[in-house]
């Protein structure tokens, strides 16, 4: 039997650990990267020349990263690993590539296994102003800071919620920045209830406790159940300062010229919709995510998924789902696979499934801001199209579904292609139709994934 | 603490180390200006200024946005007129970049 192509998208967590598990079966799987270099968003590593150490960049997950890092550096020889190179398309048992290392040129690869471990990027709900110069996503600020050891400014806003919130603000002030004060949109009282699900993972929970502590020992206030209600500035100077309520209804006002928000993440999931996935809607998280089984078989046979492209489990679990994945994988093309392997990782993804659905309660996606934002707020940074133009195509030209909405607005259409608005536009149109979220439906992924110059022609095969 | 935001062509992002590279030197809208090796075209160009380009529909400064590269808020140009992903493209010695967009010079034939 001819040894099975196997084609991994993603040099994250879950695709570093996926190799390794083919690599150790005797295959020689190709790694797509969109990275300059392997680790993903979360281990990402910073350029060859630059001298901080694991413990500066990573933190507590210092060992964690440096093994990921070492992992790869030894499979190097045993793969084929393709940087700086997007995955635009899938079609027909195909990915198709763009090299962007160096001459830029495009190809396609044929696969008989495909494991997608695309990650995930920050989810945005809109504040007016967010469209001024110096609004940044949490990921955005961190990777400043890890892989350019820069600021995103002199004095920083942090707003939003999720545990990136928190993580990012500390490595800011541990790394000599101004944190001007940590805005949360969850209450306290959400994050409490959350803790019998967030035991599923006492260390974890601790670590986050240290960051608290660390943040409030730099004397930087963090504010929780806030309402974010602008962020001051305009079109030339960029963003001023940031206006919220409390949850006690005071309004205040915080000088800075920089935000870094986001309310935790967004799972991306185009190539899976290109190879032609089923999705289903998740209650907990608001939003679609492709239906995979415990062990990582997508919908579509030779497909699977893993890591934070698929569930919002984070960094760990993103490792187990890459193994996971693989070892299913293996075991559904005729390789024997030691079932007590796959029965270990299964039983710990499961604590991570009860600590995601802790962290969706502790740090809620803010829904209820859609409904209250003025018409005159952007909704599409990519072409400035607003709440209010979009409420119009729903209520004037009858648009009740999410991609019909984008046919007549353009939200979703620009060049991010809705990655940054899509969530937050379908809770406008949810709640200009009082419906539920569910019924508005999600955006169908057009290829190319990412905007492509025309100028290049695929290599025939 | 108060920010002083007077200054204009002040740099958007600060350094917080690293700060010992090699010099690379690159040419902004024809101005020479020097970054360090290892720095993003994004990291480069903050340095120089506030933004990198101008919306195309508000006309407001943008300055990236994800820096991962899947907002696209970080288009620059080249010499060439072809597009780059200011966040995702490192700075090389001799390089030279433009934050207007070479459509917006095209006659409006209209």
């Amino acid at each position: 039997m001819a040894q099975p192509r196997v084609v991994i998208i993603g040099a994250g967590p879950a695709g570093v650990r996926c190799a390794e598990v083919f690599v150790a079966a005797g295959l020689r799987p190709t790694i797509i990267d969109e990275g300059r270099r392997d680790g993903g968003q979360i281990y990402r590593r910073q350029p060859a020349n630059f001298s901080r150490s694991y413990e500066a960049l990573y933190g507590t997950e210092a060992g964690r990263a440096e093994a990921l890092h070492a992992s790869f550096d030894k499979l190097r020889g045993q793969v084929d690993y393709l940087p700086q190179t997007l995955a635009w398309n899938i079609s027909e048992g195909r990915v198709h590539l763009m090299h962007n290392d160096g001459v830029r040129r495009a190809s396609s690869l044929v696969y008989d296994i495909l494991v997608l471990c695309t990650g995930a990027t920050d989810r945005l709900m809109p504040t007016p102003g967010w469209e001024y110069a110096g609004t940044y996503t949490l990921g955005a600020a961190q990777v400043a800071l890890k892989s350019q050891a820069v600021a995103v400014g002199r004095q920083i806003v942090f707003l939003g919620s999720g545990p990136l919130l928190y993580l990012v603000a500390s490595q800011y002030i541990k790394a000599g920045a101004q944190v001007a004060v940590v805005l949360d949109t969850s209450a306290l009282a959400l994050q409490w209830r959350a803790l019998p699900k967030l035991w599923a993972r006492p260390s974890l929970l601790w670590k986050g406790m240290l960051l608290l502590r660390a943040i409030r020992r730099a004397g930087v206030p963090i504010v929780r159940g806030v309402t974010p209600l602008h962020i001051a500035g305009n079109a030339e100077s960029g963003v001023q300062g940031v206006h919220y309520r409390t949850a006690a209804g005071a309004e205040h006002h915080q000088d800075c010229d920089a935000v870094a928000m986001g309310y935790h993440l967004r799972a991306e999931t185009q190539l899976a919709d290109l190879a032609r996935c089923e999705f289903s809607f998740d209650t907990a998280s608001r939003q679609w995510l492709p239906q995979v089984d415990e062990h990582g078989r997508s919908s579509v046979a030779g497909v699977y998924l893993a890591g934070d492209g698929v569930r919002i489990r984070g960094a760990d679990a993103a490792e187990n789902a890459g193994r996971l994945a693989a070892l299913t994988a293996l075991a559904d093309h005729g390789y024997t696979v030691a079932p007590e392997q796959t029965a270990a990782l299964l039983q710990q993804q499961l604590r991570m499934e009860d600590f995601r659905l802790g962290l969706q309660q502790a740090f809620p996606w803010p829904a209820g801001q859609a409904a209250a934002l003025p018409d005159t707020t952007v909704i599409c940074r990519c072409e400035g199209i607003t709440a209010g133009e979009l409420r119009a195509v729903v209520t004037l030209k009858g648009a009740r579904e999410a991609n019909r909405a984008k046919a007549f607005s353009r939200v979703g259409m620009g060049r991010c292609q809705g990655r940054y608005c899509a969530h937050a536009g379908a809770e406008v149109i949810a709640a200009e139709l009082d419906c539920p979220i569910a019924e508005v439906g999600r955006l169908r992924t057009q290829a190319p994934v990412k905007p492509l110059a025309f100028d290049v022609v695929e290599e025939q095969q | 603490m108060s920010v002083d935001m007077s200054a204009e062509a002040r740099s958007r992002f600060v350094r917080l180390g690293e700060t010992e590279r090699t010099v690379v030197n690159f040419f902004m809208n024809g101005r020479p200006v020097s970054a360090m090796q290892g720095d993003t075209l994004l990291t480069a160009m903050l340095q120089q200024g506030d933004h990198v380009r101008r919306s195309e529909f508000g006309g407001e400064k943008r300055a990236g946005f994800c820096l991962m590269g899947a907002c696209q808020d970080c288009w620059v140009w080249n010499a060439e007129g072809g597009r780059l992903r200011a966040c995702s493209t490192e700075v090389v010695e001799g390089m030279a970049v433009s934050t207007n967009a070479p459509e917006s010079t095209w006659p409006n034939l209209a």
